[in-house]
Parts: structure tokens; sequence; C-alpha cells
């Protein structure tokens, strides 16, 4: 038999100051005029896996449920391919907001041990930081080895195809001024 | 009538306005400190001076103390100045002795500091008080009104405020564009929410036109000069040549069953690109006036000049007239109701719906044409490459409540949307979709419409169409027309593959719509539509006087709501027409024909267009009828010899003066 | 005209391809590029989920190098494109990000005034060298193959003036003057799924396999593309993968610069042919043997 959940939300569990925040972010400012359409949701390509399609994201992002909407897997499966930007009929960047959510969920370490798309994102970004450029193999091993080494033995075949085409590289891309970039980065942000 | 004297006699008044002025300004306060001003004779507060016994003080005051100026301190000119200037004439003093002073909106309505505001008071009534000194008596102009009145588009608007008009027994030309009266509403199949046929409702109407002794119904014509300002528009109109003499012609329609042309091959565009026509045809069969026209692009003989001209044998009424010419006519008119419509949108602006690109997306206009039993199929719904179709998705809200192409609703969309879903059900057994954000049914008998299509079987899904592509996922999906869209109430994105899909596109301003304003002098808004005067209390007058909105060319409506607007732009051009004559403001400019070099800088400023140049005297000339008191002259004359009637400079500088002395 | 040229790091490592048939392809048209000196990682869309303001400075810093260098940037990575021109576009809308990155350029010595152009191949094939000129330089016209134009996301959405971002036909004019025939693509611009072929394989080989089979289906020989990333998960996870439900599809996929090079009669090794995972040889022998000489 299935379990029985009870679902209701209470007043309290409400960040009021959430989507302020949110639509305080470059991109974020038309979120309140959402009316609902589902065009976003229709559109994306990923919606289909999400457990919040965007346009419940922005709903429940507009009325504060900041857990349900920072746990949820929407924010990370979005591709960034802008389709509901350009189509929504409120001039709402959806694909901002996402970003905005991503780098708040970050921040406050809010997603899922191990779910590999924030971890690929935070190897990259430690990657650029140290050496100005991806190195794509590299950047595929960090990913494994911090979510799931197994991963890595099933994809020889992958490895052997990008071998014997010449696409494979265990080099470290570098830029030269490496030292020049990471104090660039850190005036920018204000340190 | 006051004796004119020299001496200035002021009679000031203060009204409390309830607590609205007496709650922040100490209203004794300011009575007692006019009292004490120079030329200022009676000075009182009153509860309310726009009453009956607050007016009754002013006319009696002037009597009995022979005051020659009246300066009232109270709410907004807007509200009551005409109250008051009445009041000052009932005492005998020509009205335009009387100055407002609004110590309530610029005054106790938005400040809290009391000493303040009653600090301010004093200021603005020594101002008003100086200023009353320098003004002289005017008369309201009077323009007389000609009777007749054109009106400019035959749809159902046009139609109904010609008929309206011309019961009253005046003259109306109806000028229509098209070879047609009837509009958009002679090409609807049925019409919500009773399901009335269009046709069977709107052709008495347009026989009505046709036959009506006082209307003049010039169709195939177009305006294309206005002259002039209320009460005496000069008006040019085209009379484009059909080749065919409407006095002749019965409408037998044997010229085009003899054409040389033995199908029909040119685009069919009252069945909108559905069916071909031949180049001599009638619009759709019960065209009024049932007359054939030859287009001029399509004929044989009119474009290479060789042709056996078939034509000519098969009429024996000696109709066809080729060498006919183009006529322009003149009218003078007093009033104008534009009835101009609308234009659907034009869903190639949207191509992630598919039209254009596949063959069976079709506007619901062509639906409506394509269900017509007069139609270019006689009522049979088939797709464009000869199938019934199984299943139809219906699109709400393509072109409209969208930043990408049309911000505003159009009104009309759901309701129509609804109705083409039952008439396609009824027509085709088919499988309907409607594909809804919010379902707008607010008028007489809508809901009602709305619950009896929900027990129709038709398929509500809440949620804006994204894409519809021929993208096939299974093999049921392959050859039909796939709807992706996310399904909001039941929480998950669906696919839905139907046969024909249907856009309900929304209503546009007609394509010419800035280049029709311009030539009748009125506003467009934001949106495109004509723009009314208020859209509250004014929406079938425009800001030029005399010229009126019906119908679609103002904004989306519904046929009710149009058949009433036009009823209600013929009452205002009647109660025009039946004064007689208007009195005119005369806060107009004026040029001191002396001082006037003949510079004619100010006459391209006018946004009325009221300056003209007098050649012989080389001075310009500012029509008083047509002036609306902008100011934009008088400010911009280098000469300083336009002046105006209400705000002449010494009356400014003056007020300038006694707000900047209490600095 | 000498452009600015910026690869970004797929076009060094797998998507090396793309760069060979494109410098090929320019050296034909006698197209100058220079590369921009010691240019970093655009960011692409993981460095934008971690730090906003880092990830416009990164691009920054391009840019500043791009300008002290001068001419117009041509910029053939579809993600590198969108990264580029978004920073151009929140430096001028949004004074927080503006002061930000400047005050990151500003501490090492750089500038950047605004006055890039930053531009994707496909703009200035179609723009500064016209169809025209492309077409002239066909020696073997690709009649016979037929061609479902992939453009992927991030080169029309939401940025590019260039071509329309729902209906893009700047490839297909392009390819049809190399003489293609390009089969009618309703899935042209819906995304791969970007990084998520390496992160959620089973959700990233799903869309790849969708948009291959409806390629197949509406009757591609092959897919061109013009994102390296796309090309990517396009070409690499044709076979079946752990736990795929369906049965894969098996289709070509190019750069749109390699068939240019075919049309133009260079050498398949040159045009980095041989870097298919799936091989094209089999698709390219539809072509009928036509030779303008």
């Amino acid at each position: 038999m299935q379990a029985i959940r009870q679902m209701i939300k209470l007043d309290a569990e409400r960040d009021r100051g959430f989507a302020a925040d949110i639509m305080a972010a470059p991109g974020g400012e038309q979120l309140e005029r959402c009316f609902q359409c589902g065009t976003c949701s229709g559109v994306c390509p990923l919606s289909i896996y999400m457990d919040y399609t965007p346009r419940r994201v922005i709903y429940l992002t507009r009325a504060g449920f900041k857990q349900e909407v920072l746990k949820s897997n929407t924010i990370w499966l979005c591709a960034s391919c802008y389709a509901c930007t350009v189509d929504c009929p409120k001039g709402i960047h959806i694909t901002d907001i996402m970003y905005a959510l991503k780098q708040r969920a970050i921040r406050e370490r809010l997603y899922p041990r191990a779910f590999p798309i924030p971890v690929l994102a935070r190897e990259f970004f430690k990657m650029v930081r140290s050496t100005g450029r991806t190195s794509e193999s590299w950047l595929v091993i960090r990913l494994l080895m911090n979510t799931n080494i197994l991963k890595l033995f099933g994809m020889w075949r992958l490895g052997l195809n990008l071998m014997r085409t010449g696409r494979f590289s265990l080099k470290t891309e570098r830029i030269r001024q490496t030292g020049e970039l990471r104090r660039m980065l850190d005036a920018a942000s204000g340190k | 009538m006051a004796e004119r004297s020299n001496e200035i006699r002021v009679g000031f008044y203060i009204c409390h306005c309830g607590t609205n002025i007496a709650g922040t300004i100490d209203v004794t306060a300011v009575a007692e400190y006019a009292g004490k001003l120079p030329n200022v004779v009676v000075s009182r507060d009153y509860k309310y001076m726009c009453s009956d016994p607050g007016q009754e003080l002013i006319a009696s005051d002037i009597r009995e103390h022979k005051l020659n100026r009246i300066v009232v301190a109270s709410c907004s000119p807007l509200l009551h100045e005409e109250t008051f200037r009445h009041a000052t004439q009932m005492g005998g003093l020509n009205p335009f002795f009387f100055q407002m002073v609004n110590i309530r909106e610029h005054n106790s309505w938005v400040h809290t500091d009391k000493a303040a505001a009653t600090t301010k008071a004093k200021d603005q009534v020594r101002a008003g008080i100086r200023r009353v000194g320098f003004h002289a008596a005017l008369e309201k102009t009077r323009v007389k009104i000609h009777p007749d009145v054109l009106v400019v588009g035959g749809g159902i608007a046009g139609i109904h405020a010609s008929l309206t008009l011309a019961n009253a027994g005046k003259q109306v030309y109806l000028i229509e564009r098209s070879p047609t009266i009837g509009g958009h509403m002679a090409m609807f199949d049925k019409t919500f929410p009773t399901l009335d046929c269009a046709a069977c409702i709107l052709t008495p109407k347009m026989s009505s036109v046709k036959n009506h002794p006082n209307i003049h119904m010039w169709t195939y014509s177009e305006v294309t000069a206005v002259d002039g300002y209320v009460g005496n528009f000069k008006v040019k109109i085209r009379r484009k040549p059909r080749y065919i003499s409407e006095e002749l012609c019965v409408g037998c329609m044997a010229c085009i069953e003899q054409c040389v042309f033995k199908q029909p091959r040119f685009e069919d565009d009252f069945n909108q690109g559905l069916a071909k026509r031949k180049p001599v045809y009638i619009p759709f069969p019960q065209a009024t006036p049932q007359v054939v026209l030859i287009d001029p692009e399509d004929c044989l003989y009119l474009k290479t000049g060789k042709c056996k001209q078939t034509c000519l044998e098969a009429c024996d009424r000696n109709a066809i007239i080729f060498d006919q010419k183009e006529e322009i006519v003149d009218l003078e008119v007093g009033t104008i109701i534009l009835a101009t419509g609308f234009q659907i949108f034009d869903p190639h602006r949207t191509p992630q719906y598919g039209y254009g690109i596949y063959p069976n997306v079709y506007t619901a206009l062509e639906i409506e044409r394509l269900v017509n039993a007069s139609g270019p199929t006689g009522g049979h719904v088939t797709t464009r490459d000869g199938r019934e179709p199984k299943s139809i998705g219906i699109i709400h809200c393509v072109g409209s409540r969208d930043d990408n192409t049309n911000k505003y609703c159009s009104r009309v969309c759901c309701m129509y949307s609804l109705k083409l879903a039952h008439l396609l059900k009824e027509h085709s057994g088919a499988e309907v979709y409607n594909f809804y954000i919010d379902m707008r049914t607010p008028g007489k008998g809508y809901e009602e419409f709305y619950d009896r299509l929900l027990q129709e079987g038709v398929q509500f899904i809440r949620g804006r169409v994204a894409e519809i592509s021929d993208w096939a996922l299974t093999k049921e999906e392959e050859g039909k027309l796939i709807i992706r869209c996310e399904d909001t109430l039941a929480g998950f994105v669906r696919r839905t593959p139907v046969d024909m899909v249907v856009l309900s596109v929304g209503l546009e301003a007609q394509p010419d719509a800035q280049d029709v304003r311009r030539m009748f002098n009125i506003g467009c808004g934001g949106d495109g539509f004509f723009l009314e005067r208020h859209p509250k209390l004014a929406p079938v007058d425009t800001f030029t006087d005399g010229i009126f909105l019906a119908g679609c060319c103002q904004a989306p409506r519904d046929i009710p709501d149009t058949v009433a607007q036009a009823g209600a732009a013929a009452a205002q051009a009647l109660a025009l027409i039946d004064a007689g004559e208007i009195e005119q403001e005369p806060n107009t400019a004026y040029i001191v024909e002396e001082d006037c070099s003949g510079c004619k800088s100010c006459i391209p400023l006018c946004p009325y267009t009221a300056i003209t140049f007098d050649e012989t005297k080389k001075k310009a000339v500012i029509n008083a009828a047509l002036c609306k008191g902008c100011g934009t002259c008088v400010g911009a004359c280098p000469s300083g010899s336009i002046r105006q009637n209400l705000f002449e400079d010494e009356q400014i500088f003056a007020e300038i003066e006694e707000v900047l002395s209490g600095v | 005209m000498k452009y600015g040229y910026f690869p970004g790091c797929s076009l060094k490592g797998t998507g090396r391809a793309y760069e060979e048939s494109l410098l090929e392809v320019l050296r034909a048209l006698e197209i100058e590029i220079q590369e921009l000196p010691d240019w970093n990682c655009c960011g692409a869309t993981a460095y934008m989920a971690v730090d906003e303001i880092k990830a416009f400075t990164l691009a920054a810093r391009n840019l500043a190098i791009a300008e002290k260098q001068g001419g117009d940037l041509m910029t053939p990575c579809a993600a590198c494109y969108l990264v580029l021109v978004k920073t151009q576009h929140y430096l001028k809308e949004y004074p927080k990000v503006r002061d930000a990155v400047h005050r990151g350029l500003n501490a090492v010595g750089l500038r950047y005034e605004g006055k890039v152009k930053v531009r994707h191949p496909l703009d200035i094939l179609t723009n500064d060298i016209g169809l025209d000129a492309i077409r002239a330089r066909v020696k073997q016209p690709l009649k016979g193959l037929k061609v479902a134009t992939y453009y992927g996301c991030q080169v029309v959405r939401p940025y590019a003036t260039f071509d329309h971002q729902d209906y893009p036909t700047t490839m297909d004019r392009i390819l049809e003057a190399c003489g293609a025939e390009i089969v009618h693509y309703p899935l042209k611009t819906k995304c791969c799924g970007g990084s998520l072929t390496g992160t959620l394989t089973e959700v990233g080989a799903r869309l790849c396999h969708i948009l291959r089979a409806e390629a197949k289906r509406q009757g591609a020989d092959l897919i061109a593309t013009l994102c390296p990333l796309c090309q990517f998960n396009l070409d690499a996870y044709q076979d079946k993968q752990p736990g795929q439900w369906f049965e894969p599809v098996k289709l070509p996929v190019v750069y749109f610069t390699q068939l240019m090079g075919l049309a133009y009669g260079l050498s398949e090794k040159k045009l980095g042919l041989g870097r298919n995972i799936v091989s094209a040889a089999p698709a390219l022998r539809h072509r009928s043997a036509v030779t303008t000489a």
C-alpha cells in the first residue's frame, strides 16, 4: 500500500524577502509580472525531467517558498538555452533567474551531495581560477572523482573513440597571466 | 451690467469644501487677509461655494456692491470654473472677469503642515486677486454646424451609426473603401453567444442602408483629404473605378460566367485566400451594392489591351465601362464619424505557431469562411490537403497579451474561440482542444456560453502553447501537427497531435491607422488604435471637436458593444447638429497684426494647423475655431505679436510677482 | 579585412575539427584573422552558475584584449559567443555589474570601453563576405546531399540580431550556396542538453537522440552544426548508453565549415573530417560527382 503523505503549507514557511532578493539580481526585475501561462515550461526541452517546471519555480519564488525552489533539481537541469526567455510574453528573463537561483543554492549549500551538476560548476570554477582555461579531460575526471568514480570506468568506450579521433588530451591548458587573472577576479568581487 | 469704471472692485470668496480645504487651511484667516488686499471690496468664506446658495452669494454681491471682478479660492477649475463663471454672469458681469484659485488639489489635498499650507494659500490668493485685475471682457465664439454627416467605414459600426443619423433626418455620406459594405461581420459564420447567423442579421441592415433616402452609400471610395473644423469640414473623396456602372448593373453575374478566364485564378480576399476568383467578381453573394467589379491588376483587357471581351457580350445592360475613370468629389459636412474597423494580427510574425510553414495552420478568420455555408467549401471542414480533420487545436492569445507582439488583450478571442470550437465540432465531429491562458467571458450570456461548451465535449487545456511543429516522437504522431505545452492545471507537459490548428489571432489597428489619423487630425494611443478624449467619460469623442469614433478602430470590442458605441457616436453628432451651433472657449491665441513680421515661425508649430499665412497682407492668421489655446505659438513668436486670451503676459507676470513677493 | 579570433577552450580540445575546418575555409575566402593573445576561458554556463560578477569579469578580460588588438572579434564557439555578448549587454545595462567589472580590470591595468563587436562566423560570412562570394568559390557542389542544419540555442538566443531566434536561416543559405539541399528540420534550435551529457548522461543522451532521430525522419543524410559542444554531444553518444530504453539512431554530425570546405574541394584530412566519432564518409557518398572547374 502506498504511504499516505500530508501536504499543507503554513505561512511561516514562506521566506518573505526571497522574491525581492531574486528580483534584485540583474535580469530578475520582471519576475512579478508572471501570469503563469506556462509557455516557458512548454518550450523548455528539460522541463519533463524537472521536479518543478520552470513556471512553478517562478511561482514558488514569487510566493517565497525558498526551500522548495533551492532544493529542486529544476535550477540545475536548466541548460541555459534561453528558449523560455525569448518566448515569455511578459519579458521575464527566466534563464537569468535560474542562474541567480543556482548561485544562491551554491552559496547556501542547498543542493544534494554529489549531485553532478553543481559539482561540475564548482570544479569548472576552481580550474579556471587556477589555470585560466579548462582542460576538458581533467574536468571530467575531477567531476567523476567527486561524484561517481565508477562512471569513469564505464566511459572507456567514449575515451577510446576520443583517442582514436585525436580529440583526447591530458594536457593542462593554461594562460600565461594566471596571477593577473586571480587578482582581477578578486578585485571585481571587492576583495 | 455693472457700470464700467476704472476702479477695480474685487469680490473674494474662499470655500471650506467641508473639511477638504478647511481641515488643512485656516480659511477664516485667509478671508481676513484677502479683505485687506488692494481692490478687494468683499471677502467671504463659505462652506460650499459651488452650491446654489454659494453661487447666489456671488450674484447678489455683484449687484449690491457693484463688483467688477470675482475670485473664488476653492477646487480645480476643471470641476467648477464653469459653475462660477455662470454665477458671475448671473450677477450681470461678463463671465471672464472671474478667476479661480485652486487651493484644494494644489494645496490642502497635498500638504499636511497647516501653517505652511495657510501661508501658501495666502500667496496663491494674492496672485489671483492681482491677476484678475488684468482680465478683459471676452465673448464665447459661435460656430455653425453643417447638418450633413460623414461616416467613414461601412462595417456594422458605420452601418448602425448611418441608420441612426438617417432616421433622425440627417443626410449621411457613408464611405467604404472596399466594394461592399458589411466589413468583418459579413465574413463571420455565426456570432456569439446566440449563434445567430451573421449574414442573416447583417444583410437586412445593409439593405436598409442601400435603400434609405438619407444615406449616400459610396462604396469602393476613400477619403483623401480633410480640411476645416467642427461644423465645417471640407472632405475630398476618391471614388475608384469599378469599370461597371452602378446604376445599370443588377448583379446577374453573367459577365463572371462568360469571362475569358474559364477557371478562377486570383486570390479571393473575402474568403481569406482560401478560394480563387476571376478578374471580374462580386465579393460575396449578398454584397451591397449588388454590383460586380473588375480588378484592373487581374483583368486581361485592362492590363494588356488584348482580350476577346466576352463579358461585354454577356452583359445585356451594357453596364461594363472599360474606360471608367476615378472621380474626386468634394463634400461639406459638419461632423465626422470614424468607423474604420480593425485588421487581424498576422501570425507570420509568430513562426513558432507554424503559420505559413505548415499548410494546415489557419487563422480564425480563415476558419470562419471554411465553416460558412457560402464559403469556399460550402461549410465542409477540410484541411488544405483535402483531408477531414479528426482532431483540431484552437490556440488562444495569438498576438495578444504578449510583450513580443501586442501587450493588450483583444477581448473577443476567447468568445470566438469557444464559438469556433462549437462550430468545428458540429461540422466535423472532430476532437477539439482549446489551449488558453484565462477564459475571458464577461458579457451578457457569455459565461453561460462557456458553460454550454464545457458540456459539448470540447477539451480545455490551460497552457499557453509554446510551439507547433511536425516533430513526431511516436508512430501515432507522424503526419500530424504536434502542439506542445504545459498543462498547467494538471501540472505536466503534454503533446497533443492534431490534424488542423486554428490560431485565435488578436485584433490590431488597421495598417494605415497612422496615415488616417493624421489626415483627420486626431491621435492614436500607444497600442495603435485611435485615441478617445477620455477613456471612461468620453469614449466616442476625440480631441478634435466634431470627429467621433465608433467600433474597433478605437479598441477591440464585440458586436453588441460596437453597435452601442456607434449609437453613442451618432448621438454625439446629433447633439451638435441639433444644437445648430456651438460655443467655444475664448482661450484662443490672437495675432496683433501690426506687430507681425510675417516670419512664419508659428505656422509649422501649431499642432492643430490653426495658423495660415495671408499672402496679400503677408501676415499670419489664426483660425479661432481650430485654435485650442495650447500656447505654443505664443511662446515661439519672436516678435511677441501673438497673445493669448485668458493668458495675457500682464496677467501671468502679475501672478508670478505676487507669488514671489511672499518669499 | 582583419578580424580578431577567439577560439575558446573547446576549439583547442574536443572541438579542434571546428577550428581546423574554419581556418581552411577562411584561408580559401582570403579572410585574415588574428588569435587573441593569452585569451582566457569565457566561463561558459558553468562559471555563471557560481559567481556572476566574477563570470562577467572573466569574459571582460577577453573583450579588453580584443579591444586593444582592434577589429571585430570572430567567435565561432556558441557558448563563448553568448557569454561575450551577454557581458557586453550587462555592462551597458547594469551599473552594479559595470562598476565591479571595471574595478577588476583596472586592478590589472586593463581597460574596456565597449567598442568591440563580437560576431559569429555565420554573421561575418552572410553579411561581410556575402552569399555570392561564397558561392563563387564552390568547386564541388554538395549536390545530392541532404543536410539538417542544427543551430542549437546559444548563438541565436537571446542576443543574436543577425538571424531569427526560433527559425534562423543563415546557415541554411550558406550551405545552399554550396549546393546542399536543406531539409525541413523543426528542431533546429532545440537544446542538445549542453553539459548535461556529462553530468546526467541519461537525460542529455535522450535529448541528443531526439535530435538525431527527427533529422533522420525528415530525410537528412547528416547534421551540420556550429557549436563544438553540440557536435560533441550529437556525435559521441550515438551508441546505446547504459540503462537506455530506446534504440539508437546513427547519423553523422559535421561542422558547417567542414561542408563548406568540401564544397571548396579542400582536403578531408585538413578539414578534420577524420575526427568524427561517427564517420561522415558513407553519408558524403550521397553527393553526386559534380565538379565545377
